[in-house]
């Protein structure tokens, strides 16, 4: 079911909240992985607050639905939802990198409430996933399980291992999202170690495979929604994105894969965040 | 809970086929209980399993990073996954999904690794794996266990799936040299067992050096000499009581793995006798930070020295060793 244009508009208001505080928690923290935080957040917040069955004050429950990160350094885009939902407190992003804190750049899921996984080593989130999907099948839950992968990790072979193995057990419930950035520490992708053709790839693997801006919440909830009915076949939702989104100083420079914000340049990125908001609610019709 | 297994016999079975048959008598009572391999399911002897379970048995193709990692998500949402491969790729090939995603999440993936040490001698060094230990060894959270034949890893089997975390369990290829004849002997994981009695020097040995060991105190009984055995089949967490113990009744002590020296049984019990301030003679056998020829797994225990004539040589040799000549030597700082 598409969206309606309220929840259009709330999920536009939400996801503006959340650029803001990956700004604030970088300039708490000192830096952070800005670019690809920014990328992944409007996926995420749509399946935060649009799909997945979680429950803050339960971040155990058995049923729950499954968020795996797979490129782990996007966690601080990560907390800042798990803060708004309640999983952590919001005052604890103040502590974001700090000796001692529970959260750290790549979060773990034995400390963080409300993350399943603990991920960061590139190329292990969409084998955890699978095992995610396959524990439901096997025990009979509901539960659904959605893998946001990053571009450039798709470089690990271990990502092919595992698009194979989903290909060959298709567990029910499995999303598989890559946040194609097109950039990563070094540079472009292409540069760096060409994916493409990337979405004939994943095609190639056995997966239904669609390209859909991923900055625009409807175009995303058509695709996931598609994905949870087809059960023939997994589905690859590859999310084109630019790294850095909504932050002018950012948008599509590979440079700000991991960077550094002070109290000045955080008064411009939320001058820009919110410029970016009000370009986002224009096109809400 | 019953458990059956004295109607498994080790002399027909193999050790992997008595940790297959173990695991489905175990899976019968316990659902949560699911099966993966590589493409070594017939050489794990992970068959029946498979025939009996074959919606719990997941078969990965030639992939063991993936393996690793779908087992840690599994056991993060509840089943108990036992992954079966070599011992070689558990701890080389797929060590970054060992690593992360099952001991630094706690995952309670128990990890069958066979064809340890030389024991698939004739492979080669592709398939040797002497390091193994040393690697597992050094990460947090996991259990290292090397049982010291299939009787053995019938019991361990049973308390890995008792114990709520990683369990990485070093198992052979082929059959095993029988130590115990029956699975009653009280196994605990953590607890070594002494298995021959003795006070001139202590033989502290793994895996299929159990037997070794043993025959070599028998001989060396028959020179009048009385060496005490001690199966130390947990590695981690070891059992530094029975070590010390044996420090400070024999003064004398080797360790007898099918492994480099380095990093492995021998580094785990020279640093508990290194920090308990107690002094005693002390010798590693196993590889010397080389990797093996190729060949018959008992002809290699030989080349190594792991075998029962090394031990007694070794053994003879360290009996030797007058410490009262030694003005400098103190029993205890």
């Amino acid at each position: 079911m598409s969206l309606t244009k309220e929840e259009r508009l709330a999920l536009e208001a939400k996801v503006n909240e959340h650029r803001h505080t990956i700004i604030r928690t970088t300039m708490w923290a000192g830096s952070g992985h800005v670019g690809g935080a920014l990328s992944m957040i409007d996926a995420a917040t749509l399946l935060y607050y649009h799909y997945m069955n979680v429950d803050p004050k339960r971040p155990d429950w058995e049923d729950r639905d499954r968020f795996v990160l797979s490129k782990g350094h996007a966690g601080i885009g990560h907390v800042a939802i798990l803060a708004d939902l309640g999983f952590i407190p919001y005052e604890s992003l103040k502590t974001f990198n700090l000796t001692g804190s529970s959260l750290g750049i790549h979060l773990d899921s034995n400390k963080v409430p409300g993350v399943d996984f603990s991920t960061g080593s590139l190329g292990h989130g969409l084998s955890l996933a699978l095992g995610a999907a396959l524990a439901a099948q096997q025990l009979n839950k509901a539960y659904r399980t959605f893998c946001m992968l990053g571009d450039g990790e798709c470089q690990e072979g271990s990502i092919w291992e595992a698009a194979m193995a989903i290909s060959k057990f298709n567990p029910p419930g499995l999303v598989t999202m890559v946040d194609w950035n097109k950039a990563q520490i070094d540079g472009l992708t292409e540069d760096v170690m060409p994916l493409e053709p990337f979405a004939d790839k994943w095609r190639a693997f056995g997966f239904h495979t669609v390209e859909v801006d991923g900055h625009d919440f409807s175009a995303m909830a058509e695709a996931i929604d598609a994905a949870l009915e087809r059960t023939d076949i997994p589905t690859c939702i590859i999310l084109d994105t630019v790294k850095g989104q909504g932050v002018n100083v950012c948008a599509g420079d590979y440079r700000w894969h991991y960077g550094a914000f002070d109290e000045e340049m955080a008064k411009q990125a939320y001058i820009d965040l919110d410029a970016y908001y009000e370009q986002r609610v224009a096109l809400v019709k | 809970m019953a458990i059956s297994y004295t109607s498994i016999s080790q002399t027909k079975l193999s050790t992997g086929e008595v940790y297959g048959e173990t695991l489905c008598e175990l899976a019968k009572d316990n659902p949560r209980i699911v099966a993966l391999t590589a493409d070594l399911g017939k050489s794990t002897k992970m068959g029946n399993f498979a025939e009996q379970y074959p919606d719990r048995f997941y078969q990965f193709g030639i992939a063991e990073q993936n393996m690793y990692g779908t087992a840690a998500g599994m056991a993060k949402s509840g089943l108990i996954p036992f992954t079966s491969s070599f011992s070689i790729f558990a701890s080389c090939r797929a060590l970054d999904q060992v690593h992360t995603d099952i001991c630094y999440q706690k995952a309670n993936v128990k990890l069958i690794a066979s064809h340890a040490g030389t024991s698939f001698g004739q492979a080669g060094t592709t398939h040797h794996s002497t390091e193994d230990i040393a690697i597992m060894r050094s990460l947090a959270n996991l259990v290292v266990i090397v049982p010291a034949d299939g009787m053995e890893t019938a019991n361990v089997v049973r308390a890995a799936v008792e114990y709520d975390g990683p369990v990485y369990i070093r198992i052979n290829r082929g059959f095993d040299q029988v130590v115990y004849g029956t699975y009653d002997y009280g196994y605990q994981i953590g607890k070594a067992v002494e298995i021959y009695e003795g006070t001139d020097a202590t033989i502290i040995a793994c895996g299929s050096c159990v037997f070794q060991a043993l025959q070599a105190a028998r001989e060396l009984e028959a020179d009048g000499m009385r060496v005490r055995v001690l199966n130390m089949h947990t590695i981690k967490p070891i059992d530094r009581e029975a070590i010390l113990k044996a420090v400070h009744d024999t003064r004398r002590i080797i360790t007898v793995e099918d492994h480099t020296v380095i990093g492995g049984l021998g580094g785990a019990v020279a640093e508990v006798i290194a920090e308990s301030g107690m002094s005693c003679a002390f010798k590693r056998l196993g590889l010397q930070d080389t990797f093996s020829p190729i060949g018959f797994h008992e002809d290699l225990m030989s080349i190594h020295g792991i075998d029962t004539n090394g031990i007694v040589t070794a053994v003879s040799d360290l009996l030797k060793m007058d410490f009262d000549d030694d003005e400098d030597w103190e029993d205890e700082v």
